[in-house]
């Protein structure tokens, strides 16, 4: 347990450090919550969808854990270019520890900017239907980190360089997002994005983020954490496995 | 643990590493007995660092067996791992931690007695002159301020082996003559097993108890420096290494891409 939590200090103390970084990854989703809630707000309004700013603001959360947890598997592409991963392999650690204690602090850290979201959203009036909910926002996007943590620690255990690994990203990220629900309600979306939509694991992450604040649910919160933790499961041991096979 | 055994701390026998068509390492058998200081020299490519990565479990051999301590590298890695430290030849070290952090989180990771971790920090730390410096970032150190906290580092958890790949590699020379009289005195207090490499053959002549020498992936000659001049009928380390090595240059010289192939391999076939 003192090897996990010291190799989650590590990630804490670097992410602590380096305050450009939690701006960078801050000001992306702060964009999509500002110029998408002003800007199609009144249209949302209009056709009876209520207030778009408070439908946005669980997806934008996400959003913002989404990217950042993805991301961190450079930070084992950057160990490995710097040698610090060396370090660690040659200890006699398992490798299961070395990647959760890891992959723990990068999930710690995203879920810290999913609530920083949070806390700006309140200064442009969102407020939770029920404060108490809070508790169940933290344990979703904390699960949400460790499942993608993982994850992206396993694609950064087998790829060998920044390109490589931004390239599968891209691939992976936006489509996740964009075909969440994230932005619009399923309700009454094509089928074709529904069916999409419904195989979309970030769809129930979302969802339940949308019934823990805002008291609106499209699938409920037991198939909302059903899929979740399986989510948690299939990625946390993706990540495991391909970083057992890792070589320095 | 036998009588014979504990007294060989590093054994390797037909070892072989191949990436794709290309042998990196092929077929080295050495011996290194405890408490000898082991000199591994060779040209750069010649499968000095494959080697260093196989023994100290970074890399699988394609064939062949290591025992570190009388432990399997691959099949006992946990005990194995625990009885050697190394130090890298490239930079191991979190450069956004300190100093200080940095050797708390290896002392942790070797499980290091907790009552025992500060008391070893600081007088590691003063050792290698850097105690003064022990909250700055390391970031901020230079070149050989990396370099001693990195062997300081690599003494932390007490090993009974040490591996230090090329350590004097842009050190000064009192930097370089601190090291070696640490490691000399480690090497006598402990009975501390070292293996190493450098590049600086006077080296590995004044401080070697034995010494081997690595070209195209196979060892081409073994013994104390004195024997290896008096084979070579040479006056120094330095002229008797050329004549070994430097005859292999020529008879390779037809197959210079293959030379290159294995080195670009040799060093990014780690990268899975």
């Amino acid at each position: 347990m003192r090897v996990v939590y010291a190799l989650w200090l590590r990630q804490i103390k670097r992410y602590t450090r380096a305050r450009s970084r939690i701006i960078g990854a801050i000001g992306q989703p702060l964009l999509f919550l500002l110029a998408m809630g002003y800007g199609l707000g009144s249209v949302f309004k209009k056709a009876g969808g209520g207030n778009y700013m408070h439908f946005l603001v669980p997806g934008i959360m996400a959003q913002t854990v989404l990217f950042s947890a993805m991301f961190f598997g450079i930070n084992i592409i950057f160990d490995r270019q710097f040698g610090f991963l060396k370090e660690t392999l040659v200890t006699p650690v398992s490798r299961l520890k070395i990647m959760l204690g890891s992959a723990l602090g990068g999930a710690t850290t995203s879920l810290l900017q999913g609530l920083l979201v949070f806390v700006i959203s309140l200064g442009i009036g969102f407020r939770p239907y029920n404060w108490a909910m809070l508790a169940v926002v933290i344990l979703i996007l904390g699960l949400l980190a460790t499942a993608l943590t993982s994850f992206s620690s396993g694609v950064g255990a087998f790829v060998n360089d920044f390109q490589g690994f931004q390239a599968i990203n891209q691939f992976l990220i936006l489509p996740l997002y964009f075909l969440s629900g994230a932005l619009y309600p399923l309700n009454n979306v094509p089928t074709v994005l529904r069916i999409i939509a419904d195989i979309n694991p970030i769809s129930y992450v979302v969802d339940a983020l949308r019934a823990a604040l805002i008291n609106q649910s499209h699938y409920g919160y037991t198939k909302d954490f059903l899929v979740l933790g399986i989510t948690v499961v299939i990625m946390v041991l993706f990540g495991v496995y391909r970083f057992r096979r890792i070589e320095a | 643990m036998g009588e014979v055994m504990a007294q060989e701390m590093i054994a390797a026998s037909s070892l072989v590493k191949r990436f794709g068509e290309v042998t990196a390492v092929d077929n080295i058998s050495f011996k290194v007995k405890k408490g000898e200081i082991f000199a591994f020299l060779g040209p750069n490519g010649a499968g000095k660092s494959t080697t260093i990565k196989m023994l100290t479990t970074l890399l699988q051999p394609t064939s062949g067996e290591i025992t570190m301590d009388g432990f399997n590298v691959v099949h006992q890695q946990e005990q194995a791992r625990k009885a050697f430290g190394i130090v890298f030849q490239d930079p191991s070290v979190d450069d956004e931690l300190t100093a200080k952090e940095n050797m708390w989180l290896h002392a942790v990771l070797y499980g290091v007695p907790r009552a025992e971790i500060d008391g070893r920090i600081e007088e590691l730390l003063g050792l290698v002159e850097l105690w003064d410096r022990r909250n700055s970032r390391v970031k901020t150190f230079s070149g050989g301020m990396k370099r001693r906290l990195e062997i300081a580092r690599g003494l932390l958890h007490h090993p009974t082996i040490l591996f230090l790949d090329e350590p004097t590699l842009g050190l000064d020379t009192q930097t370089r003559n601190l090291l070696w009289n640490y490691v000399k005195s480690l090497n006598k207090s402990q009975t501390m097993t070292i293996f190493f490499t450098t590049h600086y053959l006077e080296e590995a002549e004044n401080i070697a108890d034995n010494i081997a020498i690595i070209d195209h992936g196979k060892i081409i000659a073994t013994g104390t420096a004195s024997a290896l001049m008096k084979q070579t009928k040479t006056k120094s380390l330095e002229a008797a290494y050329l004549k070994l090595t430097g005859k292999e240059l020529r008879d390779e010289a037809a197959s210079g891409t293959e030379r290159l192939k294995l080195r670009y391999r040799a060093r990014g076939g780690g990268f899975r």
